[in-house]
C-alpha cells in the first residue's frame, strides 16, 4: 500500500478522534476549579493517617500502592525486554570476532578526555550519589521519592562516563549487581504487600507504626516503599544505559561494518 | 483564560501525532510519541489544579491549607516513569529493526518483510 492511500485510510480515525477529543475537553472543570472528591478527602486526611507530610508520596506508595505495584512490573518487564533484545544483537556481535576490538574502544575513549573533565567527574560523583540516597529516604517529608531519587543515582553512574572512564563505570555497576538491584527492588515491593497481607489481612496495607509526622521513619511502609522502588528504578536504568553503552562501543569498534 | 492549559494539552498530542503519522524515522518516531505522551501530563495536572492552590507537602504549610490534586500528581509520577521505560524498550525495538533490515524508514520495512 502506497504511503498517501495508508495517510487516506488515517483521515477518517483522525476525525473521529478529534469529535472524540473535543468532546472529552469540553466536559472538563474550568481551569482551577477541580471538582474531584478524592483528591480533597486525601488532602485532609493523610498526614493525620499516615504522618507521612508528602501526600504524593503517601498517595502513590499508600492509598495506591496496588497500582504502583502494577507499574513497577511494566518497568521491570521493559527493562528485562531491553536486555534480552540488546543481548542478541551483542551475542551476534562477538560472533565476529569483536571482542577484542570493543576492549581497545572502551581504551581508547579513556585517554581522550582531558585531566580537567575527569576531576571535574570525580569530584561531582560523591556529592550525586548522597543527594540521590536523600531524596530516596526523604521521599515521605518533603517532594522525592525512589522514583526521582533512584534516576538520580544513575546520574552519578553516567558522570563516570561522561568523565570518560566507561572501563571504571563498568567495575563500579557490574551488570549482575545491577539485575540483582532490580529485580530485588520489584521483589521488595512486592514482599512488602504481602506482609500487609500477613500482618493486617489487606494486600498492600500499611502494617507498620507510621510514627510522627516530619521525622524520617514516618509513614509506616512509605520509607520501606521507596527504597524498593529507588533500587528498582536505578538498576532498571543503570541497566538500559550500560546496554546502549555497550552497543555504541561495540558498534564504533567495529568500524561501521552497518553502513 | 481558563481553557489555555487544556489547548496547550491537546495541541501537543496533536503536533506529536503528526509527526507520528509522517515520520520517516523510527528514532524520530519514538520521539514524537513521548511528545504525544507529554500533553497527558499537561492535561493530569492541569485537571488537579485547584485556582491558588499550594503543593501538596505538608512539612512547611500548615494542615488545612487549600492544595492542589494528589492523586493526578500521583498518577503523573507514574506516568513519566512508565514513558521512559516504554522508550527504552522501544529504541531497543529500533536497533533490532535496523540490524535485521539495515534502514530506519519505517516505510521501508514494510517493503523488506513483503
Amino acid at each position: 500500500m502506497s504511503r498517501r492511500a495508508r495517510l487516506w485510510m488515517f483521515a477518517p480515525a483522525l476525525a473521529g478522534m478529534v469529535a472524540l477529543l473535543i468532546w472529552g475537553l469540553t466536559g472538563l472543570p474550568d481551569f482551577g476549579h477541580y471538582r474531584g472528591p478524592y483528591g480533597k478527602v486525601l488532602a485532609k486526611v493523610a498526614v493525620p493517617e499516615r504522618k507521612a507530610t508528602n501526600v504524593v508520596a503517601s498517595t502513590t506508595f499508600d492509598y495506591r500502592g496496588f497500582d504502583t505495584l502494577g507499574e513497577e512490573m511494566i518497568l521491570f518487564s521493559a527493562a528485562l525486554g531491553l536486555v534480552v533484545l540488546l543481548r542478541e544483537l551483542r551475542g551476534e556481535e562477538e560472533e565476529d570476532e569483536e571482542a577484542d576490538d570493543d576492549e581497545e574502544g572502551i581504551e581508547g575513549r579513556e585517554e581522550r578526555t582531558s585531566d580537567a573533565l575527569r576531576i571535574f567527574g570525580l569530584g561531582l560523583v560523591g556529592p550525586t550519589v548522597v543527594l540521590g540516597i536523600y531524596i530516596v529516604s526523604h521521599g515521605a517529608l518533603t517532594p522525592g521519592g525512589g522514583f526521582q531519587g533512584g534516576l538520580v543515582l544513575v546520574t552519578a553512574l553516567l558522570v563516570v562516563y561522561l568523565a570518560g572512564r566507561y572501563a571504571a563505570m563498568r567495575r563500579v555497576s557490574p551488570i549482575p549487581m545491577l539485575e540483582v538491584g532490580e529485580a530485588g527492588g520489584a521483589t521488595a515491593f512486592a514482599l512488602i504487600g504481602l506482609g500487609g497481607l500477613v500482618i493486617a489481612g489487606i494486600y498492600m496495607k500499611n502494617f507498620i507504626d507510621p510514627g510522627t509526622p516530619k521525622t524520617l521513619l514516618s509513614g509506616g511502609v512509605i520509607p520501606l516503599l521507596n527504597i524498593s522502588v529507588g533500587l528498582e528504578v536505578a538498576g532498571a536504568f543503570a541497566l538500559a544505559f550500560t546496554e546502549f553503552l555497550d552497543q555504541t562501543l561495540l558498534l564504533r569498534g567495529s568500524g561501521g561494518d552497518e553502513s | 483564560m481558563s481553557f489555555l492549559p487544556y489547548a496547550v494539552a491537546a495541541w501537543l498530542f496533536g503536533v506529536g501525532l503528526y509527526g507520528v503519522v509522517t515520520s520517516r524515522n523510527l528514532i524520530h518516531l519514538v520521539v514524537c510519541l513521548t511528545v504525544v505522551q507529554s500533553s497527558t501530563y499537561v492535561l493530569l495536572l492541569a485537571i488537579g489544579y485547584v485556582g491558588a492552590g499550594k503543593a501538596p507537602i505538608f512539612a512547611d504549610i500548615p494542615q488545612g491549607t487549600t492544595v492542589v490534586d494528589p492523586v493526578v500528581q500521583a498518577l503523573t509520577l507514574t506516568d513519566v516513569v512508565v514513558e521512559a521505560a516504554v522508550v527504552a524498550l522501544l529504541l531497543a525495538l529500533v536497533m533490532q529493526a535496523h540490524k535485521r533490515f539495515g534502514t530506519l524508514d519505517p516505510d521501508e520495512l514494510g517493503v523488506m518483510r513483503a
